[in-house]
């Protein structure tokens, strides 16, 4: 295992460094001078110009510009926000729990409502619950998430004024940040009712970024299903004469969630990209709403950080649902 | 593609059948086929131009609702352009769009693919690690950073979409060409003396011509979802262009006073995008007997 695990390591660390060069690039890419992007639109003077390139190490050739700037991040140091000033950074860390919260219960949701519909919609095959499903499991995932979001807010929030259209909880409430999660937090605030508005911003966007991977979870999950269904193992249940919902349940479905764990782990990236639209429409205050902003706002070090700090937090998760898999799997440990 | 299988119809006929099992993948079709008429026709079924400001006629609603008028029958938009005529050149965009994507990809990523298969070893290594880094970032946050970097624009974006689908049909490619390069028959070519670009495209790539044609038509769906999604976000086709993306980011701020102007352009592109998505689906059934129920 341990062999395995440093295998895994090992092979991060090129795509790391890719990851780097990309953004990097970015920054080198962008038409214009770097420094210009930097100081904003204000005119400056030449030997301005020379001495803050000189500063930011822009005179520099590229590899030795690169190998610094690979220094500086390992270092954990990202540079600042052009408009704001802050560190990157900082900021980040500020706005990433909003991304999480959206994501986990968008997760959370998909998995709660799709996995029992797979697994109904496989054992009641050739139904028209299973055909139903299907149509909507292929809708799902063709959805426009940002034309589905603009519709729930149509009609859950202007046409019925049930939930509100944006932000993750009134202004009415202040809740002191503890895990960084709204809906966690909201318990220990003095005010009533912070939680009911905490749960009533989170359930649009939830609903609208879990759609795509509810589609995915429902389908795999009935195809993981069916074929665990066949295996003799689950004939010998059945056999013993075990109940049904027992044989389902104990026998086929443990088996059956191999692959769709899998699948859910490696759909982290899509999520991430579909959190962007997403907050962007409920102005929901994450990274995704923040790097779109920064693109507006020609600040360049929050998108390259931003970009950055993304990608990692993906070779992260690919690294955890690799040792997962290894984990449960031993055959795949070579 | 019927040039290729047109001297054989027995093959064609059995492709037929089991492709047809699949009955969303006939509605997708179905679909697509309207889709292909509209765009080809849509100079004549148009109403009005695209563009047309009718100044008389601002937010007017569909047809059939109170306040519809025959010469608009899907309504106008904020600035009095029609909403059909608008919808019918957008498919028009949205095909082109997934068409050069889709080739674009399917051509670099091909060529790609085959070529690490072939050549093995540090451009093996390369290439492949390379598609690695591309996959590593959210393909819509990648091509946001891309358009980003090459300024907004309908052009950029579709170049977004093609760097961002690439690693897709690299992969794909690469593996179908290992184990094809395995077999008998490639070994019996090479020891006849044909050439590595022969084997490569006349040889071998025929035989992972099946997994390619079924990435191509979901392909097709992703690069109309991605381009409308970044034509939304401001980065893509720029109004007045009557790209359907574009269309939904101008009309954000009349969804209070006018559904359709929102409700529609998306209908658009769900339907489009359904439809290849269900034709992949059954090509995926009907190619693959491997995945057959």
């Amino acid at each position: 295992m341990l062999r395995f695990l440093l295998r895994r390591i090992a092979l991060i660390i090129p795509t790391f460094i890719g990851v780097t060069f990309l953004a990097f690039l970015l920054i080198h890419l962008v038409p214009g001078d770097p420094i210009e992007a930097r100081v904003g639109e204000h005119g400056i003077s030449e030997e301005r110009l020379a001495e803050l390139r000189h500063e930011f190490g822009y005179d520099q050739p590229l590899w030795k510009q690169f190998i610094d700037y690979e220094v500086q991040v390992l270092k954990g140091d990202f540079g600042v926000s052009v408009v704001t000033r802050e560190p990157v950074w900082k900021e980040f860390a500020t706005l990433f729990p909003a991304t999480i919260e959206l994501s986990i219960a968008a997760i959370l949701f998909a998995a709660i409502i799709g996995l029992p519909m797979g697994v109904i919609a496989a054992v009641k095959r050739g139904s028209a619950f299973d055909y139903g499903l299907m149509g909507m499991s292929v809708t799902g995932a063709s959805m426009p998430i940002f034309w589905w979001g603009l519709m729930m807010i149509l009609i859950f929030s202007v046409t019925l004024g049930i939930t509100p259209v944006s932000g993750r909880i009134s202004d009415a409430f202040f809740v002191e940040p503890w895990s960084g999660f709204m809906v966690i937090d909201c318990r220990w605030s003095e005010d009533e009712g912070a939680c009911a508005s905490a749960w009533s911003h989170l359930v649009l966007p939830m609903v609208v970024l879990g759609t795509i991977p509810l589609a995915i979870i429902a389908r795999m999950t009935r195809s993981s299903m069916l074929e665990v269904l066949n295996e003799d193992y689950v004939r010998t249940a059945r056999a013993k004469g075990l109940s049904t919902p027992r044989v389902i349940i104990v026998h086929a479905l443990r088996n059956a969630l191999i692959p769709v764990v899998t699948v859910i782990g490696l759909s982290v990236s899509g999520l991430l990209g579909g959190a962007i639209l997403t907050e962007t429409i409920f102005s929901w205050p994450g990274v995704g709403h923040w790097l779109v902003e920064s693109i507006a706002r020609r600040d360049y070090p929050v998108l390259q950080t931003g970009t950055l700090l993304i990608a990692v937090l993906v070779i992260g998760v690919n690294l955890g649902v690799d040792l997962l898999y290894g984990l449960l799997n031993p055959r795949i440990r070579r | 593609m019927s040039g290729a299988v047109a001297p054989m119809p027995g093959r064609l006929a059995l492709f037929w059948r089991s492709f047809a099992e699949n009955r969303g993948a006939v509605v997708g079709l179905a679909i697509m086929v309207v889709l292909i008429i509209i765009s080809v026709l849509a100079d004549v079924l148009a109403l009005h131009s695209p563009i047309e400001q009718f100044r008389a006629h601002f937010l007017i609603p569909p047809i059939w609702q109170e306040g519809g008028v025959w010469a608009f029958p899907l309504g106008t938009d904020d600035v009095g352009r029609d909403m059909l005529s608008r919808l019918i050149y957008g498919a028009r965009l949205s095909l082109i769009i997934g068409f050069s994507v889709a080739s674009l990809a399917l051509l670099t990523g091909t060529t790609l693919g085959l070529t690490a298969a072939f050549a093995g070893g540090v451009v093996d290594v390369f290439i492949m690690r390379l598609m690695d880094i591309l996959l590593v970032f959210p393909s819509l946050l990648l091509a946001i950073v891309i358009v980003a970097i090459l300024g907004p624009g309908l052009f950029n974006a579709m170049l977004a979409v093609v760097v961002v689908t690439l690693p897709g049909y690299t992969r794909l490619a690469r593996a179908s060409a290992l184990s094809e390069l395995a077999r008998d028959y490639v070994t019996a070519t090479r020891s006849a003396g044909a050439s590595t670009l022969r084997l490569m495209f006349d040889v071998v790539l025929p035989n992972c011509a099946a997994p390619l044609i079924v990435q191509v038509s979901l392909g097709f769906a992703v690069a109309i979802l991605d381009a409308a999604a970044l034509g939304f976000l401001g980065l893509g086709a720029q109004p007045p262009t009557p790209e359907w993306g574009t269309m939904l980011s101008g009309a954000l701020q009349f969804y209070q006073r006018a559904w359709w102007v929102l409700a529609l352009p998306g209908l658009a592109i769900l339907f489009t995008v359904l439809a290849f998505n269900l034709v992949g689906d059954g090509l995926r059934d009907a190619l693959d007997p491997k995945l057959k129920r």
